[in-house]
């Protein structure tokens, strides 16, 4: 049997004692993606927060490719990329320097420049502008570009559609199709308003506990 | 392919200096501070140049101590808004990392511009000039020791919204053992004594925070992240 990329197994989460989710399992391999969906509140972007070592799992276990998650977090973190309601764009630096701030961070994605990257996420023209004068939409497509400048082997997207146009719908469907076929995998949370529409898409419905 | 400790440091810091040349406001807050207040003693006390001389050294150091840590609560804040903290425990370097670029890149953006209008403020309160080599080196010496220790705190309470008077009655017992040295060094040199003594301690200081603050600084960061 071949191990999971990423599996989790009976997790769960309290804050101030009362469970936000209980029993939580799933199974990722490369080349699959998973979208968690469930309304407001029921802890969503917790459990991407959780899987991307932010929050420490202290019931159940994650496994990233076969051992513990704990165990190897440095490692494990290295091949993931996380995309949050707060984007990690710094403000007052222009959307190049943010893309190559990214890079000598998290590394470079082979046969991928900035202004290509900037290019295909639709910020064609704003290389020089301050992140701060972009609009909610264009931050969200600079954060995308992340995933586009950066290797990583899964990508954690929590709300990849929110504040994004039709065209920027598209964008990150096209991003992900293309990513998965690569042999990448991917978590992400929707409110269940919008379909991916990717196939071999693993759903995962939370409720509240 | 990734990219090695010393790169990722340089990047941080880089970030760092970029932003505070982007708000060079903040960059000016604490210089104009010294300057208010030594403008201002030299008004409230009168005209007597000896009296004014003989408190210039207290004056300046008690106005840095305040001066630097105003800026502390701001230290970590921005980052934590806007995301970039999150990524940096999520991108898997080491936090540690975080806080020593940030413990100097604070130094540079801080402490430094102090020490080097301290010859202006020394001749605004007329100290004796046979004193400023000393009172430099107290400053040059004791200043990273209060970014060091500033990053703790600034890491501790970044969770905490409006925490400006929590910050500064959390740091300024802990940065008393450096104004007792600082001073002193200068006042043993007036009193016609050798100030070495008091400056190897507070080099003694400076080696001891250089290297523990800053794992104190990324388990507050760990800490302050988990914990929302």
């Amino acid at each position: 049997m071949t191990c999971a990329l990423i599996e989790a197994i009976q997790i769960e989460h309290e804050r101030n004692g009362l469970p936000i989710y209980q029993a939580v399992s799933f199974r990722i391999e490369a080349g699959q993606a998973l979208l968690i969906e469930g309304g407001n509140g029921v802890g969503k972007t917790t459990l991407l927060r959780q899987l991307a070592g932010i929050l420490p799992t202290r019931s159940g276990r994650v496994l990233f490719d076969g051992s513990e998650l704990d165990e190897q977090l440095a490692n494990a973190r290295s091949q993931l990329l996380y995309l949050g309601h707060r984007l990690g764009i710094t403000d007052d630096l222009s959307c190049q320097e943010n893309a190559r701030l990214w890079q000598k961070l998290w590394g470079r994605q082979a046969n991928q420049d900035i202004v290509r990257s900037l290019q295909s996420v639709g910020l064609m023209g704003y290389e020089q502008s301050r992140a701060a004068d972009l609009s909610a939409g264009q931050r969200k497509r600079l954060a995308l570009s992340r995933l586009l400048l950066c290797p990583a082997r899964l990508w954690l997207l929590d709300e990849p559609y929110s504040n994004l146009d039709a065209d920027g719908l598209a964008l990150v469907n096209r991003m992900l199709a293309s990513y998965l076929e690569r042999g990448g995998a991917a978590i992400l949370t929707s409110h269940g308003t919008f379909d991916p529409g990717l196939r071999g898409v693993q759903r995962l419905v939370m409720r509240a506990a | 392919m990734r990219a090695g400790s010393a790169q990722v440091l340089m990047a941080m810091i880089w970030r760092d200096l970029r932003l505070a040349m982007r708000r060079r406001g903040q960059l000016a807050h604490p210089l104009l501070f010294l300057t208010l207040i030594t403008v201002l003693f030299p008004l409230a006390l009168g005209p007597d140049p000896k009296q004014l001389g003989a408190i210039a050294v207290g004056i300046i150091w008690v106005g840095a101590l305040v001066a630097v840590t105003m800026t502390l609560s701001d230290l970590y804040r921005s980052d934590r808004d806007d995301g970039w903290l999150e990524q940096l425990m999520v991108s898997g370097h080491p936090m540690v990392l975080v806080a020593i670029g940030r413990s100097f890149s604070h130094w540079l953006t801080t402490g430094l511009p102090l020490l080097l209008l301290t010859p202006l403020f020394a001749s605004f309160l007329n100290m004796p000039e046979q004193l400023l080599s000393t009172l430099l080196l107290s400053l040059l010496l004791g200043t990273p020791t209060l970014s060091l220790i500033g990053n703790i705190v600034a890491a501790l309470t970044v969770g905490i919204g409006r925490s400006g008077f929590l910050v500064g009655l959390l740091v300024l017992p802990l940065y008393v053992p450096v104004l007792l040295f600082a001073a002193g060094a200068v006042n043993a040199q007036a009193g016609g004594l050798s100030p070495d003594a008091h400056l190897l301690m507070l080099a003694a200081i400076a080696t001891l925070a250089a290297t523990l603050t800053p794992w104190a600084t990324a388990a507050a960061l760990r800490t302050s992240l988990s914990s929302n």
